[in-house]
């Protein structure tokens, strides 16, 4: 799995968020969108693009988005 | 998982009741407007049903089942079971049912207990009610279902206030001898027991004073430890990936078709839970019913009360067939397959 598209992947789940703004070394609750109902979107998205179970203490536990993009790819 | 198959009891009637209060989501002051939307955007949940204080969902249930055994017409001394499904019993001791035999004015001879059981409940009912019914040739029983979750919840915990509703249902059974089946798809994973829990007052932790003390667990989470506490992320991760496979194991196990199903009524906890599992089993929306806007989550009465609300005019019409799937806290989870026939007893009143 591609870094490239996860962060393709992340962008879209945002609305107002411009794209340039979601790099791997985001923090992606500096994200002025990111809240509770952006994390069950991220989860969606992870389930549905790589059928992978993102838990909420995979989450909690991540602070940027290659840190996401390193749980969800060791599950895969 | 249990897989299980049934013949001859069959469904007489359902009927819901909900409190006549309206909670409206977008009137909450600890959301901003924009939190609002997005929330009522992910949830589907635009108004809840809110008890009075000294409205338990036993009051709510006695109406349900009054109004039942009136439109069916049933001897009340000719029902033999009587089932309470619901977090919010009466006392701690003793259960709900007795009081509600009694209330009820149900024979001194009905079998009568609660099952605490959640979101999962309705069907795990069913599986009990029916089961013991064929197995002791029960006559007619009467499956009770429904919480006031508003009173288990801290008003000031915004991961749970804006979801509960409260509710109550009463489903009426009777064994016929037909040959219609009912079949079932029951599981637990008690590793998740944590997701979705009150941590004090039972024996594990008795309720001190301590219990009673409100904490900030992050901003807008407000609550003390004898309220129920919601891991979102983890039962939204548990939803979409559980109610498919439960679905999918009962439909392969018995060889059944999707397009035999007529509707697919889900647990009613939030609509991008439900419109996630609709596409993974590719199903047509528009045999997915919802009740989620004007009730929110309503526990163990969301499926009847989204029957109610939602089919009561096409299965007046003629008989359908129903897979029921609920799913949540233990974690628990289950689904049946059953016909309603056209000629059953739908019912929707508001309490008075």
């Amino acid at each position: 799995m591609e870094i490239t598209t996860f962060l393709q992947n992340f962008a879209d789940i945002l609305d107002d968020t411009d794209a340039t703004l979601v790099t791997a070394e985001t923090d992606f609750r500096d994200l002025e969108e990111w809240d509770s109902m952006t994390a069950l979107s991220l989860i969606a998205m992870v389930d549905e693009e790589y059928d992978v179970k993102l838990t909420g203490e995979d989450i909690k536990t991540s602070k940027t988005i290659q840190n996401l993009f390193e749980k969800v790819n060791s599950k895969v | 998982m249990a897989v299980l198959k049934l013949q001859g009891i069959e469904v007489k009637g359902i009927s819901c009741c909900v409190p006549p209060k309206i909670e409206y989501n977008r009137d909450i002051t600890y959301l901003t407007a924009e939190e609002k939307e997005k929330f009522i955007t992910v949830t589907g949940i635009e108004e809840r049903r809110i008890a009075e204080d000294d409205v338990c969902a036993s009051d709510l249930s006695l109406q349900a089942s009054e109004l039942l055994f009136e439109k069916l017409n049933w001897d009340k001394d000719s029902v033999e079971l009587l089932v309470f499904v619901s977090q919010s019993a009466d006392y701690t001791l003793p259960v709900t049912a007795a009081i509600l035999q009694d209330r009820m004015g149900l024979s001194k001879k009905c079998l009568a207990f609660d099952v605490p059981l959640g979101c999962s409940g309705y069907v795990y009912g069913i599986s009990i009610i029916t089961g013991m019914m064929k197995s002791f040739n029960i006559k007619r029983g009467i499956l009770i279902a429904g919480d006031t979750g508003n009173k288990l919840i801290s008003k000031t915990d915004k991961s749970t206030h804006p979801l509960f509703g409260d509710a109550a249902s009463a489903t009426a059974f009777e064994n016929t001898d037909s040959n219609e089946t009912i079949l079932f798809d029951l599981g637990t994973d008690g590793s998740g027991f944590e997701s979705i829990i009150i941590r004090d007052g039972g024996s594990r932790n008795k309720a001190t004073e301590a219990s009673l003390q409100y904490n900030e667990y992050k901003p807008g989470v407000l609550r003390n430890n004898c309220q129920l506490s919601l891991n979102g992320m983890d039962v939204f991760s548990f939803g979409i990936s559980q109610a498919p496979k439960t679905v999918n194991n009962l439909i392969d196990s018995f060889q059944i078709n999707k397009d035999e199903i007529d509707y697919f009524v889900f647990h009613q906890a939030n609509m991008m839970i439900n419109k996630k599992i609709t596409k993974k089993l590719k199903i047509p929306i528009e045999k997915v019913p919802y009740s989620l806007k004007e009730f929110g989550n309503t526990s163990s009465a969301t499926i009847p009360l989204t029957i109610v609300k939602e089919l009561k005019h096409q299965i007046e019409v003629e008989n359908k067939k129903l897979l029921l799937c609920g799913f949540g806290v233990g974690l628990s989870w289950g689904t049946v397959i059953l016909t309603l026939q056209k000629d059953i007893q739908l019912i929707y009143s508001e309490y008075v």
